[in-house]
């Protein structure tokens, strides 16, 4: 049976964690690669780095980490922040990433969804949105706009419509960050994640708001979201990730087992 | 040496990191003289079959992988790479390889998961592998591993060569082949342990090959 997957996000900037993780013992770890190995090793079934650098000197260090990244961990990771051309997802894409994530850009030129697609194969494009709730009117039907840069920038775009675009498009997944429940720990946003789910037949992340593990367990099953994005739930040690995998798991969701004996 | 087969395919790095990272020595290359000193080859593969195949004819590899199967050479084929081993592909309509029979489908979008819903293509994820023939590329893995998958096509082999079997929406056969020449759908290179497994499996068999002790 597919399992339902959860993904640790980490945000890299010059090379290093923006916030420290914590693992057992307390030990902060800056160090990108360390943090993506205890992961892989504690069951993540995939990882998400976004790259918040603003200087060209501080990507190519993050190249780098990306490269380091692919020798240690031997599961998918994709890699968002500030791409916004073909060359720019060939060179994540040839450092290890399977996956690029587009997001402003997207907005901006939406043609950049179907180059990188035709130029990669739509697997290895995610659609990285950031919806907030608004008002319904009629060019924002679904109550929920798609905003920009950070959530400083509303566009005018509708949720629901743009995750349909960017289908059509050749997007193959959708990572769908709720920006109201961003940080909240309150719980995933599970009306917008649900309609996008529905909408759209390729896979949805959803992100923004997990605190507890039965976030996850609300938004794998009445969000119909095939995977969880987790970030400070797990960075600061108060959920492993075989803690959120056991819970999950009692609850019959599926997922995937770490088995000793390889 | 385990020969990774160039053509540009967009996982053949990650296949060599594995390889690495086990210790193995392998190399990414197209020339035919390489190809024939390896212990092995392994053929990788992500994207549209059309524009694959045609790279392959473009340079004359498909012609070269060919020769070193009928020769016997140990031979894994991976994700797109295992569905050029068989004869045709709906994507793009196109003539693959040929080396086993069968051919490659859509998955049928009407499909239901475990839970009704319809399923989500492509099959993006980690998924189960039941193995139903006793195989060396198997060797210690179990029904409960997962593999990670991601395709929107799945192979259809002649029923005799189907090795495992995976469900989504339908059972499909996610390793097919015989000893010496198989083919995988998920990415090992991907998989964590239980495909750091798989491939160990590969090069312990090439080794024995090389031997004359399969």
């Amino acid at each position: 049976m597919l399992s339902k997957r959860i993904i640790p996000c980490l945000d890299v900037r010059d090379g290093q964690l923006t916030k420290g993780v914590k693992f057992q013992g307390n030990v902060d770890l800056g160090d990108p690669v360390e943090v993506a190995r205890r992961y892989y090793e504690e069951g993540a079934d995939e990882i998400v780095f976004y790259d918040i650098t603003a200087s060209a000197e501080g990507r190519s260090i993050f190249l780098d980490v990306v490269e380091k990244v692919a020798e240690t961990i031997f599961i998918p990771f994709s890699v968002g922040g500030g791409i916004s051309s073909v060359a720019q997802m060939r060179a994540v894409l040839l450092a290890g990433a399977e996956k690029v994530s587009l997001n402003s850009a997207a907005v901006t030129n939406p043609g950049l969804i179907s180059e990188g697609a035709a130029a990669f194969g739509s697997q290895a494009i995610v659609l990285g949105m950031d919806a907030r709730k608004v008002p319904v009117t009629a060019t924002i039907p679904s109550g929920y706009e798609i905003v920009i840069r950070g959530g400083r920038t509303p566009t005018g775009l509708d949720a629901l419509a743009w995750a349909k675009k960017a289908e059509e498009l050749g997007a193959g997944e959708i990572c769908l960050n709720a920006m109201d429940a961003d940080g909240t720990k309150d719980g995933y946003e599970l009306t917008i994640t649900s309609m996008v789910s529905e909408a759209v037949s390729i896979p949805v992340i959803a992100s923004g708001g997990a605190g507890h593990p039965d976030h996850l367990y609300q938004v794998l099953t009445r969000g119909r979201a095939s995977a969880a994005l987790v970030a400070s739930i797990v960075h600061f040690n108060e959920y492993s990730i075989a803690d959120l995998k056991n819970y999950l798991k009692e609850r019959d969701c599926p997922m995937r087992e770490i088995r000793q004996g390889h | 040496m385990i020969a990774i087969i160039d053509y540009q395919a967009g996982n053949q790095t990650s296949v060599r990191r594995a390889l690495e990272h086990l210790g193995l020595e392998s190399e990414i290359t197209a020339d035919p003289e390489r190809l024939r000193q390896a212990t092995g080859l392994i053929f990788p593969g992500v994207g549209a079959a059309g524009q694959a195949m045609g790279l392959l004819t473009e340079t004359g590899l498909d012609s070269t992988i060919r020769e070193l199967v009928t020769a016997g050479r140990p031979f894994l084929g991976v994700c797109l790479g295992c569905q050029i081993m068989l004869e045709s592909s709906e994507e793009n309509d196109t003539k693959t390889l040929g080396i086993i029979s069968g051919r490659n489908v859509r998955f049928d979008p009407a499909g239901r998961d475990e839970a009704g819903h319809p399923i989500r293509i492509p099959h993006m994820g980690w998924n189960n592998l039941r193995p139903v023939q006793e195989t060396a590329l198997l060797s210690g893995i179990s029904e409960k591993d997962q593999f990670y998958f991601v395709h929107s096509y799945y192979p259809l082999p002649a029923p005799e060569y189907i090795l495992g079997v995976t469900r989504y929406g339908v059972e499909f056969s996610s390793v097919f082949g015989r000893e010496g020449l198989w083919a995988v759908q998920f990415h090992p290179e991907k998989s964590g342990p239980p495909g750091l497994r798989l491939l160990r499996n590969f090069h312990e068999y090439c080794v024995r090959a090389e031997r004359g002790e399969v």
